[in-house]
C-alpha cells in the first residue's frame, strides 16, 4: 500500500458501517470519501499546511462517532434539523475537492444540523450550538460536526458555535451559510477544546448583495488545531473577520482565511490577534483576493502578536491576490513582546510582576473581546481568558 | 531618623554614567525641590529610586525607612508608600484607568494585610480625590492616559497619588506641557496632600511650579551631582540669574538668550 491508502485506509471501516442516508446524501459521502482517499491528509510539502503537520492525526487511529450539538436560543420561526430534503441545493456547493479534512467530514455527513432563518426574520438573542466531545470514555473518538445555515433576504441574527470535550479526539467540523441580499450576521466560534484535542475546522460563507456579516474565531484550546475562514462577498457586502488565538505549553494553532472579493463595492475587515507563551506555534496566513470584476473593494488586514516567551513561534504571512485596478487594500503585521515601559509603570504602582503581565496581556486581547456584541459571550470569553493566562507557570 | 538616605548614588546605563556620585537626605514631612537642566540626571535619579531596571546602580546605598532600598522590587517599593509621578505617563490601551488603580490600591492593601476593596467601595473612596483634582467619571473609564492631553495625564498622576497615599512622592516634572489653570489645580493637589507623614521630592526644570509648591529645600542637579543645597530662595536666584548664574551649561536657556 501506498503512504496515502495506508493512512486513509483505516477510515474504511468506520466509512462503511455509516448510518443509512437518503441516496443523494449516500452519493455525496462517497464522491466526497473517494476524493479524501485521492488527496490523503495533506503534508508540510502543502503550500497551504507548510507550518501545520497533521501527521499525529494521520497517525492515530480514530474511530467515528456520532455527534449531536446542543441547540438553545432557537426561536419559534427558525427551521431546525438534520440535513436532509432540499439542504441538497445548498449543501457542500463550496468545494470540498480542495481540502481533504472538509471530503471527510463529508464522507462521514450523519444528520449534522440545518437552520433556514426564513426571509425577514429578526432573532433577538444568539443562536448557540454546543459541540462537546468525551474522549475519556470509549475508543478514540473522531467528530464530524456538520452545520448548514441558510438565512433569507434581510434576515438578522446572532450564530455561535461552541467546541469543548475532554481527553483525547478529532473534531473536524463544517459549517457552511449561504446569507440572501441584506441579511446581517453575527457569527462566533470559541473554540476550547481540551489540551490533548485535535481540532479541524472551516467556515464557509457565501454572503450576498448588501450583507453585512461578522466572523469572530476564538481558539484557546486544543493540541493542534487549524481554522479556516472563507468568505465570498458580492456586490456591497461587508465582511468583518476577528480572531483571537491564545496558545501555550505545546499548542499549535494556524489560522488560515481566505476572504474573496468577487464583485463591486465590498468592504472586508480583518483583524486576528495572538498570544504565544511557551513552546506553541501559531500561523495566520491571510488571502485577499479581489477579483477583475470587483472595482472599488476596499479591504483592510490586521494580524497582531504578543508573544511572551523565546521559544514560541509564530508565522504570519499575508497573501493578496488583486486582479482589479480601482481598489484600496491594506495589510499588515506586527510581532512583538511585552512593552517594558509599561511593565515598570504598572509595578511601580505596587502591582507586581505576574499580575502586571497577566493585565497587559489581558489588555492586547481587550480590543477583540470589546468587539463581541454578546454579553455573555464577552463576559464568559473574560473567564476563559484569565485563567488561561494564569496557567503559565509562576 | 530620615525617611531617605541617598548615600553616593552612581548610576550607569549601558557604558554612560549619568548619575555620578549623589548624597541627599530627606525627612518626614520635608518636601525637596529637586532643578537641573535637561539631561543633568533628573528623571534618572527618580526612577534609579523607584526601581527602574534598565538603570544599573554601580556604587553607593539607598535606605528608605530604614530599609535597604535598592534591594527591593520596584512593586515592593510602591507597597511600602514610595510613589513616583512619572514624567512621561505610559499610555496602557485595553486597561481601564479605574481597573488600573484598584489593582494598584488592593495590591498594596494585600501587602499591608488589608482586605481588598470592590468595585464599588473603591468608587466611594476615590470620590472626593476625583473632586480635588476634578477628574471626571469619564477619565476615570478610560483606558489608563490612552489619549489623554498632556495635562490630563499629569493630572492623572496626582490623581494616583493622592488615592495611594505614598508615605514619599517623587514628582517629576508634573508642571511640564501645563498651563497656569492647570498647574494650579495640580499643585492644589499636590499641596492638600502635604503632612507631616509624607516627604516628597519635586523634580523640575523651572521655578514656576515652586511657587505654588512651596519646598523646604532646593537641590540644583546638573551632569549627575547636586551641585548647590539651599531654601527656596535658591529657587528664585536660579530664576534671575539662569543655571548660568552658578556657572552650569544649559543648552536650551542659551538657545533663548541668544
Ligand atoms: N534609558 C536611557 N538610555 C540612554 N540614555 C539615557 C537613558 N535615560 C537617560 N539617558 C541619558 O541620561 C541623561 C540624563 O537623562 P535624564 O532623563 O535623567 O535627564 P533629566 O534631567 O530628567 O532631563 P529633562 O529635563 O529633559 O527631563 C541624558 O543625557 C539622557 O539622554
Ligand atoms: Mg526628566
Amino acid at each position: 500500500m501506498t503512504p496515502v491508502a495506508e493512512q486513509t485506509g483505516a477510515w474504511l471501516e468506520s466509512f462503511t458501517r455509516q448510518h443509512p442516508a437518503a441516496p443523494w446524501i449516500r452519493q455525496l459521502r462517497e464522491e466526497a470519501f473517494a476524493r479524501f482517499t485521492q488527496m490523503g491528509f495533506p503534508t508540510t510539502h502543502d503550500e497551504e499546511w507548510r507550518f501545520t503537520n497533521v501527521a499525529p492525526i494521520a497517525r492515530s487511529r480514530f474511530q467515528f462517532r456520532d455527534i449531536v450539538g446542543q441547540v438553545s436560543g432557537l426561536p419559534a420561526n427558525v427551521q431546525a434539523g438534520a440535513i436532509a430534503g432540499d439542504a441538497r441545493q445548498w449543501l457542500a456547493k463550496q468545494a470540498f475537492d480542495q481540502n481533504a479534512f472538509v471530503a471527510l467530514n463529508t464522507a462521514f455527513l450523519n444528520g449534522g444540523l440545518f437552520l433556514r432563518i426564513p426571509r425577514g426574520t429578526v432573532v433577538e438573542g444568539p443562536i448557540e450550538v454546543v459541540y462537546s466531545v468525551d474522549g475519556q470514555v470509549g475508543n478514540l473518538p473522531h467528530v464530524g460536526p456538520r452545520m448548514l445555515v441558510v438565512a433569507g433576504a434581510d434576515t438578522q441574527f446572532t450564530l455561535i458555535e461552541r467546541y469543548t470535550g475532554q481527553g483525547r479526539y478529532l473534531t473536524n467540523a463544517v459549517t457552511e451559510i449561504v446569507a440572501g441580499e441584506g441579511a446581517v450576521i453575527d457569527h462566533y466560534k470559541v473554540q476550547h477544546e481540551s489540551g490533548e484535542a485535535f481540532h479541524i475546522g472551516s467556515l464557509f460563507a457565501n454572503l450576498g448583495r448588501s450583507v453585512n456579516f461578522s466572523a469572530t474565531s476564538i481558539a484557546m484550546g486544543g493540541a493542534l488545531v487549524r481554522n479556516d475562514v472563507n468568505v465570498t462577498l458580492s456586490e456591497g457586502t461587508e465582511a468583518t473577520l476577528n480572531g483571537l488565538y491564545v496558545v501555550n505549553g505545546s499548542q499549535h494553532v494556524d489560522n488560515h482565511t481566505t476572504i474573496d472579493h468577487a464583485k463591486p463595492h465590498g468592504t472586508s475587515h480583518e483583524l486576528y490577534k495572538g498570544i504565544l507563551d511557551g513552546k506553541a506555534g501559531a500561523v495566520f496566513n491571510g488571502r485577499i483576493m479581489v477579483r477583475k470584476d470587483a472595482q472599488k473593494t476596499d479591504s483592510k488586514q490586521t494580524n497582531k502578536n504578543l508573544v511572551l516567551s523565546d521559544e514560541a513561534v509564530i508565522n504570519t504571512k499575508p497573501e493578496l491576490q488583486i486582479f482589479a485596478d480601482d481598489v484600496r487594500c491594506t495589510h499588515g503585521a506586527t510581532i512583538g513582546q511585552l512593552d517594558a515601559e509599561s511593565m515598570f509603570y504598572l509595578q511601580s504602582r505596587g502591582i507586581g510582576k505576574d499580575d502586571a503581565r497577566n493585565l497587559l496581556t489581558y489588555a492586547f486581547a481587550q480590543d477583540i473581546v470589546d468587539r463581541i456584541k454578546v454579553q455573555s459571550l464577552r463576559d464568559s470569553l473574560e473567564r476563559i481568558l484569565f485563567e488561561k493566562l494564569h496557567e503559565r507557570p509562576q | 531618623m530620615a525617611l531617605l538616605e541617598i548615600k553616593n548614588l552612581h548610576a550607569t546605563v549601558g557604558e554612560r554614567e549619568i548619575l555620578k556620585g549623589i548624597d541627599l537626605t530627606v525627612d518626614a514631612g520635608e518636601v525637596h525641590a529637586i532643578m537641573g537642566p535637561n539631561g543633568s540626571g533628573k528623571s534618572t535619579l527618580a526612577q534609579v529610586l523607584a526601581g527602574r531596571e534598565v538603570y544599573a546602580v554601580t556604587e553607593g546605598q539607598v535606605t528608605y525607612s530604614g530599609k535597604d532600598l535598592l534591594g527591593m522590587k520596584p512593586e515592593d517599593r510602591a507597597r511600602e508608600g514610595m510613589f513616583l509621578a512619572f514624567q512621561y505617563p505610559v499610555e496602557i490601551p485595553g486597561i481601564s484607568n479605574t481597573y488600573f488603580l484598584r489593582a494598584a490600591l488592593n495590591a498594596r492593601r494585600k501587602y499591608e494585610g488589608l482586605p481588598e476593596v470592590d468595585a464599588f467601595d473603591f468608587l466611594e473612596l476615590v470620590r472626593e480625590k476625583m473632586k480635588l483634582l476634578e477628574m471626571d467619571q469619564a477619565l476615570l473609564n478610560r483606558p489608563v492616559n490612552t489619549g489623554f492631553s498632556g495635562g490630563e495625564k499629569k493630572r492623572n498622576e496626582i490623581f494616583q497619588m493622592a488615592v495611594l497615599e505614598p508615605k514619599l512622592a517623587i514628582l517629576d516634572e508634573t508642571d511640564s506641557g501645563l498651563d497656569i489653570d492647570a498647574l494650579k489645580l495640580v499643585a492644589h493637589g499636590v499641596n492638600a496632600l502635604r503632612g507631616p507623614e509624607r516627604s516628597m521630592i519635586v523634580v523640575t526644570h523651572y521655578q514656576r511650579l515652586l511657587d505654588y509648591i512651596v519646598p523646604d529645600y532646593v537641590h540644583v542637579l546638573a551632569d549627575g551631582r547636586l551641585v548647590k543645597s539651599g531654601g527656596k530662595e535658591l529657587a528664585l536666584q536660579l530664576e534671575e540669574t539662569g543655571y548660568a548664574g552658578l556657572g552650569i551649561a544649559d543648552e536650551e536657556e542659551a538657545v533663548g538668550r541668544v
